[in-house]
């Protein structure tokens, strides 16, 4: 429940950022004497203070909240897509499909993700394709972060083809793709709902800390692009701290909330995991009764 | 010559490749004919083959096992050279099967109806309404009230969980209905209305069908013919009276005296000491050569020849005289 409240609230404040502040995120914002006010600590004008240039932290904040979000959904998505579309191939087919496929995630999951992924987006960038920085950071994050979703999902599979209602299918006369649409997909499907939302969190993690490392775009900054600016800035020697924690906790805020969401997801869809099979035995079977000779 | 039999499978034979390199031989020989309209049953212990032998008919064997030889003819095409894509068109439309546990053979997830509907729509036999009106016919048939028909598997009960699963296997109006041991797992009550709806549908429908069961009891109620089965061979065959009056095969006869006979209660049941070979560790000879009563020398060496011991009613022991089956 409070998973849910932290994320909706994050999307409604994506969604409407334009209405709740009354300015442009990179409009320099003038005390009475039309100074900029650089560095202004929060106080009722602007809420959250401005950054070193001037502009309105709270503005960037919410308008941030777009870009972070939107990179994060996007290649959350993608990673799914991707990690349940390998999952269910190799699970479902085996053999050398599944020896390839795995390989591949093997390969992946060993190389460390973050020089990775920062060696790839410098590459795409250098190679002038003219993408938006941001499509190459939903690339990026999309194609790499499908790995353990796709382990997860394969395994599913293997469980579920051998079922009966799958051989039932084939006797039936059914292809593959039609045994995956109507027999597969559905079992795994409550899999691929809550992970989607754990894989969410993770992808505005990253999104941010490659953002951070000044890998977004500046002309549309996200939460991690902000902590880039005040890093860089020296918000933190000036002890500006409105301009590095709200973006932090922010961060905090929808990632926390993904994961609950996702924990929550994950154990309604599958009880079993509400309950370690070794933590309390008397909530899974009925006591015996104790033989009346022992003690 | 006779009618031309619906099925005809001869001399198949099904390696199993298993794990740690061994191969495994799940089938050899087995030959049988069914008639159209007609009733086989395929006797024998668990694990001697009788599930493989519809899997290798419907060509739906698990990856690791390989049909070596052997012919199936069904109306005069041979299924084993046809293509998958043939195959997949073919399954359900001329053979069905009911399969045993119908709780896992339906998918937990989606309702009967559909599940019924599946396979027509699969099969562009109709369109989606005219497929709904025949699932009504197929519930009616089966004996489901029309208002459960949109319900999920784990509402019905056993028996009607399994009249389900008949009336999907009846989808596509097959010609040849394999029931594998349809009636396990359900109490003597439901066996019973099982059984007899399974042969009113034949009647009805003059499907033939093979009755895969350890149950003789079933057999000799519901069957034209027997086929019994030890350790993936075919033992004896026939039609019941022959089969069930005078069994040839010490196996046969062994298990027709294992069986409970309400007309002397009072007798011990007999029993066969021992369990079915391995299919990894198959005896050199006769394959019930090691359980048998009345083995002879030649038994552990050489596998004896199915013999013809009178016309239709073969068997394949040492001790029997008859002319060698043509099949």
């Amino acid at each position: 429940m409070f998973g849910a409240f932290l994320v909706t609230t994050a999307v409604l404040v994506a969604i409407t950022a334009p209405y709740l502040s009354p300015y442009d995120p990179s409009e320099v914002i003038r005390d009475a004497n039309g100074r900029g006010m650089t560095f202004a600590p929060p106080s009722v004008h602007p809420p959250l203070g401005t950054d070193d240039a001037g502009r309105d932290v709270f503005t960037q904040l919410v308008h941030g909240a777009r870009i972070s979000l939107l990179v994060g959904f996007m290649a959350g998505a993608i990673a799914m897509f991707v990690g349940s579309l390998l999952g269910i191939l190799a699970g479902y087919f085996g053999g050398a499909v599944d020896t390839l496929l795995m390989r591949v995630t093997d390969i992946l999951l060993v190389i460390p993700d973050l020089p990775l992924m920062i060696i790839m987006v410098a590459t795409v960038r250098n190679m002038e394709l003219h993408i938006s920085p941001l499509a190459v950071l939903v690339l990026v994050i999309g194609l790499l972060y499908w790995t353990s979703s796709a382990r997860l999902i394969r395994s599913q599979v293997l469980t579920i083809k051998e079922r009966q209602f799958v051989a039932r299918a084939r006797a039936i006369g059914a292809g593959h793709a039609h045994i995956i649409r109507k027999h597969i997909l559905p079992q795994i499907m409550p899999l691929i709902v809550a992970n989607t939302v754990l894989i969410l969190s993770t992808a505005i993690l990253v999104e941010s800390g490659l953002a951070f490392l000044g890998l977004g775009d500046p002309t549309q900054p996200s939460w991690g692009t902000m902590l880039n600016f005040a890093f860089s800035r020296n918000a933190i020697t000036n002890g500006a701290w409105w301009f590095y924690l709200p973006p932090g906790l922010a961060i905090v805020w929808v990632t926390l909330g993904c994961v609950l969401v996702g924990n929550v997801l994950e154990e309604t869809l599958n009880p079993r995991l509400a309950i370690h099979h070794l933590e309390d035995e008397s909530r899974m079977v009925a006591r015996r009764p104790e033989a009346p000779d022992s003690g | 010559m006779a009618e031309s039999p619906l099925l005809s499978v001869r001399h198949l034979s099904v390696d199993f490749l298993m794990q740690d390199g061994q191969k495994g031989h799940a089938l050899e020989d087995v030959s049988f004919d069914i008639l159209q309209g007609h009733t086989l049953g395929l006797v024998g212990e668990s694990g001697c083959g009788k599930t493989t032998t519809l899997m290798a008919i419907m060509r739906l064997l698990p990856a690791s096992a390989r049909i070596t030889t052997g012919q199936v003819n069904y109306n005069g095409q041979d299924l084993l050279s046809l293509s998958e894509r043939q195959m997949r068109d073919f399954r359900w439309k001329e053979m069905s099967i009911v399969f045993q546990g119908a709780m896992n053979a339906l998918n937990p997830v989606m309702r009967i109806d559909e599940q019924i509907r599946e396979p027509i729509l699969l099969h562009h036999l109709m369109t989606s309404s005219q497929a709904a009106g025949r699932v009504g016919e197929l519930m009616e048939l089966v004996g489901i009230p029309k208002e459960r028909a949109s319900q999920y598997p784990h509402e019905y009960s056993g028996g009607m969980r399994q009249r389900a699963m008949i009336a999907l296997a009846l989808a596509c109006s097959p010609s040849l209905l394999f029931a594998d041991e349809p009636t396990t797992a359900l109490d003597v009550m439901i066996q019973a209305q099982v059984l007899e709806l399974l042969k009113g549908i034949q009647e009805k429908l003059g499907l033939a069908i093979v009755l895969v069961t350890h149950d003789l009891g079933v057999v000799a109620e519901v069957c034209d013919s027997v086929a019994v089965m030890y350790g993936g061979k075919v033992a004896e065959s026939g039609s019941i009276d022959s089969i069930y009056n005078t069994p040839q095969h010490p196996y046969t006869e062994r298990l027709l005296q294992s069986f409970p006979d309400l007309n002397r209660p009072a007798g011990d049941l007999a029993s066969i000491p021992g369990t079915p070979p391995r299919v990894t560790d198959l005896p050199p000879g006769c394959r019930f050569e090691p359980r048998c009563y009345k083995r002879i020398e030649i038994c552990a060496t050489t596998a004896p020849p199915m013999l013809e011991t009178s016309p239709g009613h073969r068997a394949a022991c040492h001790l029997c005289r008859g002319p060698v089956s043509s099949y």
